[in-house]
């Protein structure tokens, strides 16, 4: 197989590398480098301005927000989310009866009809998820206030992504309700794979469901919970938290920055105010976060690996 | 993973899911009590989630059939009359058949353009020994954690300076470009475990190297191909970000661009009904889809998380 191979590799990748290495990692590259600048994105010209921007970054009041509420997205957010998730997929999976002649350990009936319709939000575009729940949440022809009317909480009228205090929980809450179907499937895929042995001997030694999850279902599936975590992370602190808070608060994001992340912060710093170099720094600091993130996650998570 | 998933059956109002996998009559009651208990809870507890999951849609569907009056004076309450009128007027005047047809040119090269290119560097980079294989291929992988936000401000410009600002073609370029890292990823794995044996024997038989890939690899590569086509379909169709920063003329909106523009603006001279139309318009072939190639799109999405 010799013959031609070298002008048939290069004929293949030459196309999809260049692509991938104009348009992602030229730009990745050059942020870095345009973060010791003062460009403002609208001139060519520019100087080296050494670490004037970082030293400003560490002045400014609404980057501390914005990094406040990143870190509140990437570390709460997916311990709800996926705390939701292994529940219900262990409801899934493990909460079923026993059925006679069956599998001492059985998943609830419909169990694959609850696993399609959690999905659902998964497949809709954040944007349009986004601005769905915005109407939801409108304080005073919303539906959730209208509802809340309507079972006799008339009293409780939030103003919802109104009010400074509540705004960035009703954003988290829009990611938790469209990521949660996506980890139950995750994880009933990996409960599914599970040897049925194990939790027999676990109910034969007496042990009920909840220590059950705890001692064998968990253990068992912490690289799974691991991986999803860091994913969700991830997507936290990028593209879907922009969405939801450009979408969803007005303004400079939300009621006195209540809701601004790092990402929206880039994105107005960038072409919203003309201040380019300035974006591309609080750019590589969110580049930062997102890899000690990781890092920690993996390092806290590390445990013995189980082998079945 | 576990292919289990009979068809989807409807969502039922009541929640009460019908699958195929129960076979004989209900256990008798008498079963050990700690189960039972169990199982009325798990059932109530997943009954109220699917109920949340489902209503919000429900909603949206109900409201694009209502007037503009009673969708604020009683969001609740069913249409009075089916207003299909609301669906017409997003459809015409309100330009939603413009931005579904940018969003269709847009998918559509992204996709055709990702699955080539995609699975060529996949095949090349799974079947080949070459110096450099594995940075390449490193590469190509590492775009898939880092945040895009930070190419985003120098991507701005360098697509500008390409005059690729503000047209369909850019913006295909741009998709397939940041789609790569993930669908190399899933078909660098697929080819590893294709046979080379019949590869092989094509090659000794006189065939060129590129009509080995697209005369013998590509076809027995399909199951692949539909699985990250499908993943990447979601993915390019959802696409919110890169257009707002990469596409600001009005005439060459995407959907979720569109939508969002209408919203912000208060809705085109305040028609909510029709903005809710458009919402459920977009979400459709999305949902459509998903529910066709449910176990594909499930395979596609949680490799991805696996890594």
């Amino acid at each position: 197989m010799q013959h031609g191979k070298y002008r048939f590799i290069v004929g293949f990748l030459a196309l999809p590398l260049g692509l991938y290495a104009l348009f992602v990692v030229w730009p990745f590259i050059q942020s870095i480098y345009y973060s010791f600048t003062d460009w403002t994105g609208l001139s060519p010209e520019f100087k080296m301005v050494g670490f004037d921007n970082y030293s400003r970054m560490l002045d400014d009041d609404i980057f501390w927000k914005s990094l406040q509420h990143s870190l509140l997205f990437a570390l709460l957010l997916p311990v709800v989310t996926i705390s939701l998730a292994l529940f219900f997929a262990f409801m899934i999976n493990v909460g079923g009866r026993k059925r006679r002649n069956g599998p001492v350990v059985t998943g609830v009936r419909g169990s694959s009809f609850y696993k399609i319709v959690y999905f659902f939000p998964q497949v809709l575009s954040i944007a349009i998820v986004a601005l769905l729940f915005a109407f939801a949440y409108n304080p005073d022809s919303g539906a959730i206030n209208t509802l809340l009317r309507g079972i006799g909480l008339g009293d409780v009228q939030p103003l919802w992504l109104g009010d400074p205090d509540l705004a960035l929980w009703a954003v988290m809450a829009v990611l938790v309700w469209s990521t949660v179907g996506f980890f139950v499937v995750l994880f009933s895929a990996g409960m599914a794979s599970i040897p049925a042995e194990m939790y027999e001997a676990a109910l034969l030694d007496g042990a009920n469901r909840v220590t059950t999850f705890f001692r064998v279902t968990l253990p068992l599936l912490w690289d799974t919970v691991q991986s999803g975590w860091v994913y969700m992370g991830i997507l936290a602190l990028g593209a879907e938290s922009f969405a939801v808070v450009q979408i969803m608060t007005t303004g400079p994001g939300g009621p006195d920055y209540s809701t601004t992340v790092m990402v929206l912060y880039v994105y107005q710093k960038a072409f919203r105010d003309g201040q380019a170099a300035y974006a591309t720094t609080i750019g590589v600091a969110l580049l930062v976060v997102t890899l000690a993130f990781a890092a920690v996650v993996m390092r806290l998570g590390r445990r013995e690996r189980l082998e079945y | 993973m576990k292919t289990t998933e009979t068809p989807a059956p409807l969502p039922a109002e009541s929640g009460a899911p019908i699958t195929k996998t129960d076979i004989g009559p209900p256990p008798p009651v008498k079963e050990k009590k700690e189960g039972t208990v169990l199982n009325v809870f798990s059932h109530g507890v997943l009954v109220v989630w699917a109920f949340m999951v489902v209503l919000p849609l429900l909603w949206a569907v109900m409201t694009s059939f209502k007037d503009d009056r009673s969708i604020f004076s009683s969001p609740w309450s069913l249409p009075d009359s089916l207003h299909f009128d609301n669906w017409s007027r997003a459809w015409t005047q309100a330009n939603m058949s413009d931005y579904f047809l940018n969003t269709v040119l847009v998918v559509g090269g992204s996709l055709i353009g990702t699955l080539v290119l995609g699975s060529m560097a996949a095949y090349v980079l799974a079947r080949f020994e070459f110096p450099g294989n594995r940075f390449i291929y490193f590469l190509f992988i590492g775009g898939m954690s880092f945040p895009i936000m930070l190419a985003l401000v120098p991507l701005f410009y360098v697509v500008n300076n390409m005059g690729l600002l503000n047209t369909i073609h850019g913006l295909i370029l741009v998709y397939i470009a940041y789609s790569l890292p993930f669908t190399v990823f899933f078909l660098t794995a697929f080819f590893r475990t294709l046979p080379t044996s019949i590869a092989e024997a094509a090659f000794v038989d006189g065939a060129s190297h590129s009509r080995t890939f697209f005369q013998i690899m590509l076809p027995m590569a399909k199951p692949g191909l539909i699985s990250v086509g499908i993943f990447n379909f979601l993915g390019q169709w959802n696409q919110y970000m890169l257009p707002t920063v990469l596409n600001t003329d009005p005439d060459k909106r995407v959907l979720t661009q569109g939508l969002v523009q209408l919203a912000v603006s208060q809705g085109y001279k305040g028609d909510w009904s029709g903005l809710f139309a458009g919402l459920v318009m977009a979400m459709l072939p999305v949902l459509a889809a998903y529910i066709i190639f449910q176990r594909q799109v499930v395979q596609g999405l949680t490799a991805g998380a696996l890594k």
